[in-house]
Protein backbone atom coordinates (compact mmCIF):
# COMPACT_ATOMS: atom_id res chain seq x y z
CA UNK A 1 0.00 0.00 0.00
CA UNK A 2 2.62 2.16 1.01
CA UNK A 3 4.15 2.16 -2.35
CA UNK A 4 1.53 2.79 -4.46
CA UNK A 5 1.05 5.81 -2.45
CA UNK A 6 4.55 6.31 -3.94
CA UNK A 7 3.23 5.69 -7.41
CA UNK A 8 -0.10 7.65 -7.38
CA UNK A 9 1.86 10.95 -5.24
CA UNK A 10 3.38 11.98 -8.30
CA UNK A 11 -0.07 12.57 -10.55
CA UNK A 12 -1.50 14.88 -8.11
CA UNK A 13 -0.09 15.37 -5.09
CA UNK A 14 3.76 15.97 -6.10
CA UNK A 15 2.99 16.26 -9.93
CA UNK A 16 6.35 17.59 -10.78
CA UNK A 17 4.79 20.20 -13.99
CA UNK A 18 1.63 22.07 -11.92
CA UNK A 19 3.00 21.43 -8.48
CA UNK A 20 6.96 21.38 -8.16
CA UNK A 21 7.37 23.47 -11.32
CA UNK A 22 10.23 21.22 -12.30
CA UNK A 23 11.56 20.77 -15.82
CA UNK A 24 10.03 23.74 -17.32
CA UNK A 25 12.33 23.85 -20.68
CA UNK A 26 10.70 20.99 -21.95
CA UNK A 27 7.25 21.49 -20.75
CA UNK A 28 7.15 24.69 -22.49
CA UNK A 29 9.44 23.49 -25.36
CA UNK A 30 7.72 20.25 -26.65
CA UNK A 31 4.10 20.60 -26.05
CA UNK A 32 2.73 22.14 -29.55
CA UNK A 33 0.69 19.54 -29.74
CA UNK A 34 -0.87 16.68 -27.96
CA UNK A 35 1.42 13.45 -29.90
CA UNK A 36 4.67 15.86 -28.99
CA UNK A 37 3.76 16.53 -25.33
CA UNK A 38 2.77 12.37 -24.69
CA UNK A 39 6.26 11.60 -26.54
CA UNK A 40 8.28 13.70 -24.52
CA UNK A 41 6.13 12.80 -21.58
CA UNK A 42 6.98 8.73 -22.07
CA UNK A 43 10.57 9.29 -22.98
CA UNK A 44 11.09 11.49 -19.66
CA UNK A 45 9.25 8.42 -17.82
CA UNK A 46 11.34 5.96 -19.26
CA UNK A 47 14.73 7.76 -18.51
CA UNK A 48 13.34 8.43 -14.80
CA UNK A 49 12.23 5.40 -14.05
CA UNK A 50 15.40 3.32 -15.63
CA UNK A 51 17.66 5.85 -13.99
CA UNK A 52 15.98 5.24 -10.73
CA UNK A 53 16.41 1.85 -10.50
CA UNK A 54 20.23 1.73 -11.35
CA UNK A 55 20.71 4.57 -8.92
CA UNK A 56 18.71 2.86 -6.43
CA UNK A 57 21.55 0.00 -6.75
CA UNK A 58 24.24 1.55 -6.64
CA UNK A 59 23.61 3.97 -4.00
CA UNK A 60 25.60 2.15 -0.96
CA UNK A 61 28.95 1.54 -3.96
CA UNK A 62 29.30 4.90 -5.08
CA UNK A 63 31.11 7.78 -2.89
CA UNK A 64 29.05 10.58 -1.57
CA UNK A 65 31.53 12.91 -2.79
CA UNK A 66 31.03 11.77 -6.62
CA UNK A 67 27.68 10.45 -6.47
CA UNK A 68 26.56 13.69 -8.82
CA UNK A 69 28.74 13.14 -11.55
CA UNK A 70 28.03 9.18 -10.98
CA UNK A 71 24.57 9.79 -11.09
CA UNK A 72 24.54 12.40 -14.64
CA UNK A 73 26.55 9.33 -16.41
CA UNK A 74 23.88 6.90 -15.47
CA UNK A 75 20.91 8.96 -16.75
CA UNK A 76 23.24 10.35 -19.93
CA UNK A 77 23.93 6.41 -20.65
CA UNK A 78 20.19 5.89 -20.65
CA UNK A 79 19.49 9.16 -22.52
CA UNK A 80 21.82 8.50 -25.39
CA UNK A 81 20.21 4.76 -25.25
CA UNK A 82 16.84 6.68 -25.85
CA UNK A 83 17.80 8.20 -28.23
CA UNK A 84 18.84 6.05 -30.72
CA UNK A 85 16.45 3.44 -30.19
CA UNK A 86 13.89 6.55 -30.97
CA UNK A 87 16.19 7.72 -34.16
CA UNK A 88 15.94 4.03 -35.51
CA UNK A 89 12.20 3.08 -35.10
CA UNK A 90 10.11 6.61 -34.55
CA UNK A 91 12.35 8.96 -36.67
CA UNK A 92 9.56 11.39 -37.22
CA UNK A 93 8.90 11.85 -33.59
CA UNK A 94 12.41 12.11 -32.75
CA UNK A 95 13.02 15.22 -35.24
CA UNK A 96 10.40 16.54 -34.00
CA UNK A 97 11.23 16.80 -30.67
CA UNK A 98 14.89 17.41 -31.77
CA UNK A 99 17.10 18.52 -29.20
CA UNK A 100 14.73 18.41 -26.18
CA UNK A 101 15.71 14.43 -26.10
CA UNK A 102 19.36 15.06 -25.51
CA UNK A 103 18.43 18.07 -23.34
CA UNK A 104 16.72 15.20 -20.46
CA UNK A 105 19.85 14.53 -19.04
CA UNK A 106 19.66 18.41 -17.72
CA UNK A 107 15.79 17.95 -16.76
CA UNK A 108 15.88 18.59 -13.18
CA UNK A 109 12.93 16.18 -12.15
CA UNK A 110 15.24 13.41 -13.26
CA UNK A 111 18.48 14.48 -10.61
CA UNK A 112 16.20 15.63 -8.48
CA UNK A 113 14.37 12.24 -7.68
CA UNK A 114 17.62 10.41 -8.11
CA UNK A 115 18.97 12.96 -5.47
CA UNK A 116 16.14 13.08 -3.33
CA UNK A 117 14.33 9.42 -3.37
CA UNK A 118 16.22 6.73 -5.39
CA UNK A 119 19.68 7.37 -3.80
CA UNK A 120 17.65 6.98 -0.11
CA UNK A 121 15.15 4.11 -0.86
CA UNK A 122 15.38 0.17 -2.42
CA UNK A 123 14.74 -0.64 -5.55
CA UNK A 124 11.53 -1.34 -5.61
CA UNK A 125 10.09 1.89 -4.05
CA UNK A 126 12.18 4.18 -6.59
CA UNK A 127 10.62 2.03 -9.30
CA UNK A 128 7.04 3.11 -8.10
CA UNK A 129 8.58 6.31 -7.61
CA UNK A 130 10.39 6.91 -11.23
CA UNK A 131 6.88 5.41 -12.84
CA UNK A 132 4.93 7.85 -10.77
CA UNK A 133 6.67 11.05 -11.44
CA UNK A 134 7.01 10.16 -14.76
CA UNK A 135 3.66 9.20 -15.56
CA UNK A 136 2.45 12.76 -13.96
CA UNK A 137 4.88 14.80 -15.98
CA UNK A 138 3.70 12.45 -19.52
CA UNK A 139 0.20 13.77 -18.57
CA UNK A 140 0.88 17.40 -17.49
CA UNK A 141 2.87 17.68 -20.77
CA UNK A 142 -0.15 16.00 -22.99
CA UNK A 143 -2.95 17.82 -21.41
CA UNK A 144 -0.65 20.88 -21.87
CA UNK A 145 -0.15 20.33 -25.35
CA UNK A 146 -3.82 19.40 -25.99
CA UNK A 147 -4.78 22.79 -24.70
CA UNK A 148 -2.53 24.50 -27.22
CA UNK A 149 -3.81 21.94 -30.19
CA UNK A 150 -6.99 22.38 -29.49
CA UNK A 151 -6.77 26.32 -28.87
CA UNK A 152 -3.67 26.92 -31.29
CA UNK A 153 -4.94 24.49 -34.32
CA UNK A 154 -8.51 23.44 -33.94
CA UNK A 155 -7.27 19.83 -33.76
CA UNK A 156 -6.80 17.30 -31.16
CA UNK A 157 -3.90 14.20 -31.37
CA UNK A 158 -3.91 15.69 -35.35
CA UNK A 159 -7.54 15.08 -36.19
CA UNK A 160 -8.78 18.73 -37.24
CA UNK A 161 -12.80 19.41 -35.72
CA UNK A 162 -12.78 22.91 -37.91
CA UNK A 163 -11.30 24.01 -40.92
CA UNK A 164 -9.82 27.26 -39.48
CA UNK A 165 -6.21 28.26 -38.61
CA UNK A 166 -6.83 28.68 -35.01
CA UNK A 167 -5.48 31.21 -32.47
CA UNK A 168 -1.96 31.33 -33.94
CA UNK A 169 0.00 32.37 -30.42
CA UNK A 170 -1.32 29.45 -28.79
CA UNK A 171 1.20 27.34 -31.12
CA UNK A 172 4.13 29.70 -30.43
CA UNK A 173 6.28 30.29 -27.36
CA UNK A 174 3.88 32.65 -25.51
CA UNK A 175 0.80 30.56 -25.83
CA UNK A 176 2.87 28.14 -23.63
CA UNK A 177 3.09 30.35 -20.90
CA UNK A 178 -0.76 31.43 -21.23
CA UNK A 179 -1.81 28.06 -21.58
CA UNK A 180 0.78 26.79 -18.81
CA UNK A 181 -0.56 29.58 -16.26
CA UNK A 182 -4.51 28.81 -16.67
CA UNK A 183 -3.67 24.76 -15.85
CA UNK A 184 -1.78 25.90 -13.09
CA UNK A 185 -4.68 27.76 -11.47
CA UNK A 186 -7.12 25.37 -12.30
CA UNK A 187 -4.84 22.42 -11.41
CA UNK A 188 -4.36 24.09 -7.95
CA UNK A 189 -8.00 25.06 -7.71
CA UNK A 190 -8.73 20.95 -7.96
CA UNK A 191 -5.94 20.03 -5.59
CA UNK A 192 -7.19 22.39 -2.41
CA UNK A 193 -10.58 20.88 -2.76
CA UNK A 194 -9.10 17.27 -2.32
CA UNK A 195 -8.18 17.77 1.53
CA UNK B 1 29.77 6.06 2.08
CA UNK B 2 33.37 7.34 3.29
CA UNK B 3 35.20 8.75 0.17
CA UNK B 4 38.72 8.13 -0.51
CA UNK B 5 40.92 9.22 -3.68
CA UNK B 6 40.91 5.82 -4.70
CA UNK B 7 37.40 4.83 -4.49
CA UNK B 8 36.13 8.16 -5.87
CA UNK B 9 38.37 7.16 -8.55
CA UNK B 10 37.91 3.40 -9.08
CA UNK B 11 33.93 3.94 -8.86
CA UNK B 12 33.33 6.32 -11.28
CA UNK B 13 35.79 4.18 -13.65
CA UNK B 14 33.73 1.50 -12.93
CA UNK B 15 30.14 3.06 -14.12
CA UNK B 16 31.53 5.27 -16.88
CA UNK B 17 33.02 1.76 -18.16
CA UNK B 18 29.53 0.42 -17.84
CA UNK B 19 27.45 3.01 -19.20
CA UNK B 20 30.15 3.16 -22.16
CA UNK B 21 29.39 -0.31 -23.05
CA UNK B 22 25.93 0.14 -22.29
CA UNK B 23 25.55 3.08 -24.84
CA UNK B 24 27.86 1.05 -27.44
CA UNK B 25 26.09 -2.33 -27.60
CA UNK B 26 22.68 -0.31 -28.31
CA UNK B 27 24.84 1.94 -31.07
CA UNK B 28 25.68 -1.36 -33.02
CA UNK B 29 21.99 -2.92 -32.53
CA UNK B 30 20.56 0.12 -34.03
CA UNK B 31 23.05 1.27 -36.77
CA UNK B 32 21.09 -0.68 -38.95
CA UNK B 33 17.48 0.48 -38.05
CA UNK B 34 18.85 3.69 -38.07
CA UNK B 35 20.12 3.56 -41.51
CA UNK B 36 16.98 2.02 -43.10
CA UNK B 37 14.83 4.33 -41.82
CA UNK B 38 16.81 7.41 -43.19
CA UNK B 39 17.15 5.39 -46.57
CA UNK B 40 13.20 4.66 -46.09
CA UNK B 41 12.25 8.60 -45.86
CA UNK B 42 14.44 9.48 -49.04
CA UNK B 43 13.30 6.44 -51.14
CA UNK B 44 9.31 7.66 -49.90
CA UNK B 45 10.05 10.94 -51.06
CA UNK B 46 11.47 10.08 -54.39
CA UNK B 47 8.41 8.06 -54.95
CA UNK B 48 6.55 10.93 -54.58
CA UNK B 49 7.81 13.63 -56.40
CA UNK B 50 8.70 11.89 -59.64
CA UNK B 51 6.15 9.74 -61.99
CA UNK B 52 6.39 6.18 -61.92
CA UNK B 53 9.62 4.56 -62.43
CA UNK B 54 10.77 0.93 -62.62
CA UNK B 55 14.81 1.59 -61.35
CA UNK B 56 15.91 1.92 -58.07
CA UNK B 57 17.03 5.42 -57.96
CA UNK B 58 19.39 5.08 -55.40
CA UNK B 59 21.77 3.52 -57.46
CA UNK B 60 23.71 5.45 -59.54
CA UNK B 61 22.91 8.30 -57.72
CA UNK B 62 25.25 11.76 -58.41
CA UNK B 63 26.30 13.69 -54.48
CA UNK B 64 27.75 16.73 -54.78
CA UNK B 65 28.76 18.35 -51.88
CA UNK B 66 28.66 22.48 -51.16
CA UNK B 67 29.57 24.82 -48.85
CA UNK B 68 26.40 24.46 -46.87
CA UNK B 69 25.51 21.10 -47.59
CA UNK B 70 24.86 18.41 -49.99
CA UNK B 71 22.86 18.40 -53.62
CA UNK B 72 22.06 14.96 -54.47
CA UNK B 73 20.46 13.55 -57.76
CA UNK B 74 18.68 10.76 -58.19
CA UNK B 75 17.70 9.72 -62.00
CA UNK B 76 14.42 7.86 -61.90
CA UNK B 77 14.10 5.51 -65.46
CA UNK B 78 11.13 3.75 -66.69
CA UNK B 79 12.61 1.04 -68.53
CA UNK B 80 15.04 3.00 -70.48
CA UNK B 81 13.60 6.23 -71.11
CA UNK B 82 14.57 8.62 -68.23
CA UNK B 83 11.14 10.06 -66.51
CA UNK B 84 12.17 12.59 -63.92
CA UNK B 85 14.68 13.53 -61.73
CA UNK B 86 14.71 14.07 -58.21
CA UNK B 87 16.97 16.62 -56.47
CA UNK B 88 17.72 16.50 -52.86
CA UNK B 89 18.57 19.99 -52.10
CA UNK B 90 19.06 21.93 -48.61
CA UNK B 91 19.22 26.13 -47.60
CA UNK B 92 20.74 27.62 -44.42
CA UNK B 93 18.39 30.26 -44.47
CA UNK B 94 15.41 28.91 -42.90
CA UNK B 95 13.24 31.12 -40.11
CA UNK B 96 15.32 28.58 -37.55
CA UNK B 97 18.03 25.84 -38.99
CA UNK B 98 18.36 24.30 -42.58
CA UNK B 99 15.28 23.13 -44.95
CA UNK B 100 16.14 19.83 -47.04
CA UNK B 101 13.44 19.27 -50.03
CA UNK B 102 13.15 16.66 -52.64
CA UNK B 103 12.38 18.57 -55.75
CA UNK B 104 11.24 16.27 -58.84
CA UNK B 105 11.93 17.57 -62.10
CA UNK B 106 10.68 16.01 -65.90
CA UNK B 107 12.96 15.21 -67.89
CA UNK B 108 12.39 19.00 -69.82
CA UNK B 109 12.38 20.87 -66.58
CA UNK B 110 9.19 20.88 -65.40
CA UNK B 111 8.96 20.51 -61.72
CA UNK B 112 6.59 17.64 -60.98
CA UNK B 113 6.29 17.50 -56.90
CA UNK B 114 8.25 18.76 -53.84
CA UNK B 115 8.60 16.94 -50.92
CA UNK B 116 9.51 18.44 -47.30
CA UNK B 117 12.48 16.30 -45.96
CA UNK B 118 13.60 18.05 -42.84
CA UNK B 119 12.65 21.48 -41.31
CA UNK B 120 12.32 23.02 -37.79
CA UNK B 121 10.10 26.10 -38.93
CA UNK B 122 7.77 27.86 -36.56
CA UNK B 123 4.97 24.87 -36.24
CA UNK B 124 1.66 26.25 -37.23
CA UNK B 125 3.68 29.44 -39.44
CA UNK B 126 6.47 27.81 -41.56
CA UNK B 127 6.17 24.32 -40.88
CA UNK B 128 2.76 24.51 -43.56
CA UNK B 129 5.24 23.79 -45.85
CA UNK B 130 4.97 20.15 -45.47
CA UNK B 131 1.22 20.11 -45.65
CA UNK B 132 0.21 18.46 -48.83
CA UNK B 133 -1.87 21.68 -50.17
CA UNK B 134 0.27 24.53 -49.28
CA UNK B 135 0.27 27.51 -51.57
CA UNK B 136 4.11 27.24 -52.26
CA UNK B 137 4.01 23.92 -53.38
CA UNK B 138 0.80 25.03 -55.49
CA UNK B 139 2.94 27.40 -56.75
CA UNK B 140 5.50 25.28 -58.43
CA UNK B 141 3.97 22.30 -59.28
CA UNK B 142 3.54 21.60 -62.83
CA UNK B 143 5.78 24.88 -63.68
CA UNK B 144 9.11 25.27 -65.32
CA UNK B 145 11.45 27.22 -63.43
CA UNK B 146 12.55 28.88 -66.87
CA UNK B 147 9.19 30.40 -67.26
CA UNK B 148 9.17 31.80 -63.38
CA UNK B 149 10.57 34.50 -61.47
CA UNK B 150 11.65 32.73 -58.91
CA UNK B 151 10.86 35.52 -55.89
CA UNK B 152 8.20 36.04 -53.31
CA UNK B 153 5.30 38.22 -54.36
CA UNK B 154 6.44 40.85 -51.54
CA UNK B 155 9.55 40.91 -53.98
CA UNK B 156 7.67 41.23 -57.01
CA UNK B 157 8.29 37.39 -58.17
CA UNK B 158 5.49 34.70 -59.14
CA UNK B 159 5.60 32.22 -55.86
CA UNK B 160 2.84 32.81 -53.13
CA UNK B 161 4.25 32.81 -49.69
CA UNK B 162 3.45 31.07 -46.57
CA UNK B 163 1.10 33.45 -44.86
CA UNK B 164 3.48 35.33 -42.31
CA UNK B 165 6.75 33.20 -43.30
CA UNK B 166 8.01 34.98 -45.56
CA UNK B 167 11.76 33.79 -44.25
CA UNK B 168 10.58 30.53 -44.49
CA UNK B 169 9.22 30.69 -48.06
CA UNK B 170 12.39 32.80 -49.32
CA UNK B 171 14.60 29.93 -47.95
CA UNK B 172 12.49 27.11 -49.53
CA UNK B 173 12.50 29.49 -52.68
CA UNK B 174 16.29 29.49 -52.71
CA UNK B 175 16.35 25.73 -51.86
CA UNK B 176 14.50 25.07 -55.05
CA UNK B 177 16.04 27.35 -57.22
CA UNK B 178 19.73 25.30 -56.08
CA UNK B 179 17.78 22.28 -57.14
CA UNK B 180 17.15 23.65 -60.35
CA UNK B 181 20.48 25.47 -61.26
CA UNK B 182 21.92 21.81 -60.43
CA UNK B 183 18.97 20.39 -62.71
CA UNK B 184 20.96 22.73 -65.54
CA UNK B 185 23.73 21.26 -64.97
CA UNK B 186 22.75 17.66 -65.71
CA UNK B 187 20.62 18.15 -68.57
CA UNK B 188 22.71 20.90 -70.87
Amino acid sequence: MKNFEIFTKGIIKQNPVFVLLLGMCPTLGTTTSAVNGLGMGVATMFVLTMSNIVISLIKNVVPGKVRIPAYIVVIASFVTVLQLVMEAYVPDLYSTLGVFIPLIVVNCIILGRAESFASKNNVFSSVMDGAGIGLGFALSLTLLGAVREILGAYSLFGYKFADTDGILIFVLAPGAFIALGYLLVLFNKYKATLK
Amino acid sequence: MESSLKNMILSLFVITLAGACAVGAIYMLTKDPIETAKKEKVSTAIGKVVPEFTNDPSEGKLTEEQEGGNVVVYTAMNGDEVVGYAIETYTNNGFSGDIKLMVGFLPDGTIYNIEVLEQNETPGLGSKMKDPDNKLRVSFEGKNPADLNMKVMKEGGDIDALTASTISSKAYVEAVQRAYDKFLTIVK
